[in-house]
Formats: C-alpha cells, sequence, structure tokens
C-alpha cells in the first residue's frame, strides 16, 4: 500500500522537484535580479522572517474563506432542494443559476466593497458567491440523478416527498455534493484574497498587494505559496470529512479498481 | 396452505396504457383480472416485456390503472405501503447496514424502530445472515443482498408480498438453494405470494397457481392451479405430474410467441 502510494505520487514529485531546482540553477547562474525573480531558496528564508506577520493576515483570510464557504453551502442547499422539490422553484430558478455565471463574480469586488465598505462583509458575500454555483449544480444534479428504483421503493412502503428526500434522494446526492464542496473549497480562498485586494485592513490579499507595489517580490511569492498551501488544506479537509460521513463511497470506488 | 374466504387481492379488467411521444400510446396491460386468496403462493409468468412488473407497480400503487379495479383487502385502493413489494433489483441502500436497510419499512412507516430492529435481529439467523447485521451491502453477496431484500420485504407485515423476480439474478445453484429457503420462509408466514418470474419450473415448485401472461399488450391467457401436495421436496420436480404441468404451462407460453 505505502510502496504503491510511493509509485503514484513519484512522477509528479520528480518533475516539481526538477523544476524548482532549474528555477534555482537560473537564477543563480544568470544573476536574475531579486526583485524581478527571487530563487526559491530567497523565497523559502522570506517566508520564515515574514511569519510572524504572515500568520494574523492568514488567519483573517482563512476566517473569512470559512464564513463565505459555510454561507455559500447553506445556500445551495436551500436552492439545491427547492429545485429539486419544486417544477416551479426549477423552471424559475435553473435558467437564472446557469446564466448568472457569465458574470465573472470577481467583477464584482469593486461593487461590494461600494455596497458594503472595506470590512469583512464585502470579502465573505465574494467567497459564498463564487462557491455557491459549483455547490448548487452538484447537489441538484445529484439529488436530480438519485436512482428512481429506490424512490420507488420507499414510496411502495408508503413514503411521502419528504421520506424520499431524506431516506434516498440526499444520501445518493452525497457523492455529488462533495466533488461540487471540493472545487468550492478551491475556489474560496482565492476569492477572499480577491476581495481583499479591492481594500481591506487585514488578510492575505493586502498582505500581498502591500509586498508587491514595495517590489519585495519574494514576499509575493510567499504569499502566493501560502494560498496554494491554504486551498489544499481546505480541498483536503472537505475529502476528509466526506470520507467520514460517506464511508460506502470510497469502499465501493476502492473495491472497483482491484 | 390456501384458506377459504374473500380473496386479499382482486383484479379486475386492469388496463395500463402509456402516452407515446408522437405517436398512439402504448398498451402495457389489456384487460387483467386475477385473484389472490388468503396465503396462497400464486406465480405470474410471461415473456419478458408482458408487463409482468409494470402489473406489480399498479399494485404497489405506485402507478394509476388506466381502466379497471385493483382491490386490497387490507386497505384502501389505489394506495402505498398496502403491499409488501421487492422489486427486480435488491436496491438496498448502499449507506445503510443490513439492519438498517432490513428496518426502512418500520422507519418509514413511523412504527417503533427499537420493536422493528429487535425482530430483524431475530430473524437474521433464518435469512442466513447472522453476523452480518452492520455490514454495508457492498459487503455481501448476490445471495445475500437478495436474502437482505427479502428480509425487508417480510418485515413490512403486510398480508401479500409482491416479489419481482427475486432470483433473476442469480447463478443456478444458489437460485435453486433460495427457491427451497423461500418455501420454507413462506410456510411459516401468514402473508399470500404474488410471484413474478419467467422461470416456469420455478413457478411450478413454489406456486398454488400460475398465471400465464401473453406478450404485450399483456393480459391473462391461462389460469393453471397446480394442486401439488405440500411440504414439496426437489424430488417433486422429477414426478409425471410436474412434467405434465410443464407442458401445459410451455404449450401456454409458446402458442403466445408463434
Amino acid at each position: 500500500m505505502n510502496a504503491h502510494r510511493l509509485a503514484r505520487i513519484a512522477p509528479a514529485t520528480a518533475v516539481l522537484a526538477t523544476l524548482v531546482g532549474v528555477w534555482e540553477l537560473v537564477t543563480r547562474l544568470a544573476a536574475v535580479p531579486e526583485w524581478l525573480l527571487p530563487s526559491p531558496t530567497v523565497i523559502v528564508l522570506e517566508f520564515a522572517d515574514s511569519l510572524p506577520q504572515l500568520a494574523p493576515h492568514t488567519a483573517r483570510t482563512l476566517l473569512e474563506a470559512v464564513i463565505g464557504y459555510g454561507a455559500a453551502l447553506l445556500l445551495a442547499f436551500v436552492v439545491a432542494a427547492l429545485i429539486d422539490q419544486s417544477g416551479l422553484a426549477r423552471r424559475a430558478l435553473s435558467p437564472l443559476l446557469v446564466t448568472s455565471q457569465t458574470i465573472p463574480i470577481f467583477a464584482l469586488a469593486p461593487l461590494l466593497a461600494i455596497w458594503f465598505g472595506f470590512g469583512i462583509t464585502p470579502k465573505i458575500l465574494i467567497v459564498a458567491l463564487a462557491c455557491f454555483f459549483p455547490i448548487a449544480v452538484s447537489l441538484a444534479g445529484g439529488l436530480r440523478n438519485a436512482d428512481p428504483d429506490m424512490q420507488a421503493l420507499v414510496r411502495s412502503m408508503g413514503g411521502n416527498r419528504r421520506q424520499v428526500f431524506s431516506k434516498v434522494k440526499l444520501p445518493a446526492a452525497i457523492p455529488s455534493l462533495l466533488s461540487g464542496m471540493k472545487i468550492a473549497a478551491s475556489y474560496s480562498v482565492i476569492a477572499a484574497v480577491i476581495g481583499e485586494w479591492v481594500g481591506a485592513s487585514q488578510g492575505l490579499g493586502l498582505y500581498m498587494l502591500r509586498a508587491s507595489s514595495s517590489f519585495q517580490t519574494a514576499r509575493v511569492f510567499a504569499v502566493i505559496a501560502v494560498i496554494a498551501v491554504l486551498s489544499v488544506a481546505l480541498f483536503l479537509a472537505v475529502d476528509v470529512v466526506g470520507r467520514w460521513i460517506a464511508p460506502w463511497i470510497y469502499v465501493r470506488t476502492e473495491e472497483a479498481q482491484t | 396452505m390456501p384458506a377459504a374466504g374473500p380473496p386479499v387481492l382482486r383484479l379486475s379488467g386492469v388496463s395500463k396504457a402509456y402516452p407515446a411521444s408522437g405517436g398512439p400510446s402504448v398498451q402495457a396491460l389489456r384487460d387483467v383480472s386475477l385473484e389472490v386468496g388468503r396465503r396462497e403462493f400464486i406465480s405470474l409468468v410471461g415473456p419478458s416485456g408482458c408487463g409482468k412488473s409494470t402489473l406489480l407497480g399498479l399494485i404497489a400503487g405506485l402507478d394509476d390503472p388506466s381502466a379497471g379495479s385493483i382491490e386490497i383487502a387490507a386497505g384502501p385502493d389505489g394506495a402505498t405501503g398496502e403491499v409488501a413489494f421487492m422489486p427486480q433489483r435488491d436496491l438496498l441502500l448502499p449507506w445503510r447496514s443490513l439492519l438498517d436497510n432490513a428496518t426502512l419499512g418500520a422507519e418509514v412507516g413511523g412504527g417503533d424502530r427499537a420493536a422493528a430492529r429487535k425482530r430483524a435481529r431475530l430473524l437474521l439467523p433464518s435469512f442466513g445472515l447472522e453476523g452480518f447485521a452492520d455490514a454495508l451491502p457492498h459487503t455481501l453477496s448476490g445471495g445475500m443482498r437478495q436474502r437482505a431484500a427479502l428480509l425487508r420485504t417480510v418485515l413490512l407485515d403486510r398480508e401479500i408480498l409482491l416479489l419481482d423476480e427475486p432470483f433473476g439474478a442469480l447463478d443456478a445453484l444458489t437460485r435453486a438453494a433460495l427457491q427451497e429457503w423461500l418455501l420454507e420462509i413462506w410456510e411459516r408466514l401468514e402473508a399470500a405470494v404474488l410471484f413474478v418470474t419467467h422461470d416456469v419450473e420455478e413457478a411450478l415448485w413454489l406456486s398454488d397457481r400460475v398465471y400465464v401472461m401473453t406478450r404485450r399488450p399483456g393480459s391473462i391467457h391461462l389460469d393453471l392451479p397446480v394442486g401439488l401436495s405440500r411440504p414439496r421436496t426437489r424430488a417433486v420436480r422429477g414426478t409425471p405430474e410436474f412434467a405434465a404441468l410443464k407442458q401445459r404451462l410451455l404449450d401456454a407460453l409458446l402458442a403466445d410467441t408463434s
């Protein structure tokens, strides 16, 4: 199992290590100025140096991302359930949901700042807007694709709509919901950062802007690395929660692989 | 053994037509009349596509007949929850343990869950499922899954069990073993069985009477009393009486296909 896992991640790790190695070599051999392209070692040193300042900014961005994500999850649940349960709601909301995706959500950030100021609210809203769509669509799709025979079985037992929903549709939609939630998790941090670019008193976006306007390029890279790590961490957190609440999904796919 | 008295289920002139897109409607069932007496074991044989499953769906209340009436002694006509329906696929919910699947009916019907679980546990050994109460469905063999689905059906505690080709997907050996076992179970139950199959021998060996259905639009072609004494042993299958009955059934079925 462990050797197997190692064999699976080894190629990607090798490619990444090679890229970083080439980057290091080129910046050193060609003596690229640090403000233009710092070498990986410089970035790591900068990261260690600025850790005390980075920590509170990271905490703030993470808070915005998590609250916005939670709000998106709640709203997506309500909307997907409505679409599933009511034909009228489906006809009314589905087209809006799809066409709303043509609006670049990040372009709304300045508007939200005008309406809600520079506090935490517009950041939470932008995260919620970015996360809402993938969750709502995946949940609505999962509900729609629940096995009709299983629904009929519960109906044949005298089950009502609410029971068909809670006993069959909702659990059946969990795999699809989880994949939407993973996509949304990877959007959430970057959405918070973009919200902060427009104006903030704290957060990784603000810290990054300050670093770039003073040509502290190594620091910009350090912040980018933190954003990437946070995004991956949230993605994995959803995965772990998924394995915990829906173990049968994973057992089944592992079985299929053997 | 069938007892005298009013039937527990009576179908009179039941027809079912489905609207077809851009054409005349498809007639699935035409003028089907049949009766199931208290504690009778009735089989319904017919070629595939003759509307057997459609008929069971109508009896289960999942759909309404286009014409005719379905009277169920136990309760209001046309309602769900009056009969215990076991669909063709086992339809065990993959996220529920065997025991939770078996007691789904009590949960949906708002019955006493603790009592249902206790009863299910007591029945596990006679269903060959002892020690598997907490197993998830995907860990069970095909035969075990069918037995679990039948346990779920039996635990609904109805006067009529509708079994839709319960052994259709199993290998011949498992199938033979399960047929014997089903007879044992049924002899201890207070319920009538309406058993759908396309296996002539299976129908004869299990049933008090066999209805033969014709190809679409399905209607009743023959009502054959079996009259073999009970309890039946495997040896019955080798007797001349059995062979003669089988010949009559096959004649009726083949007359329809030519």
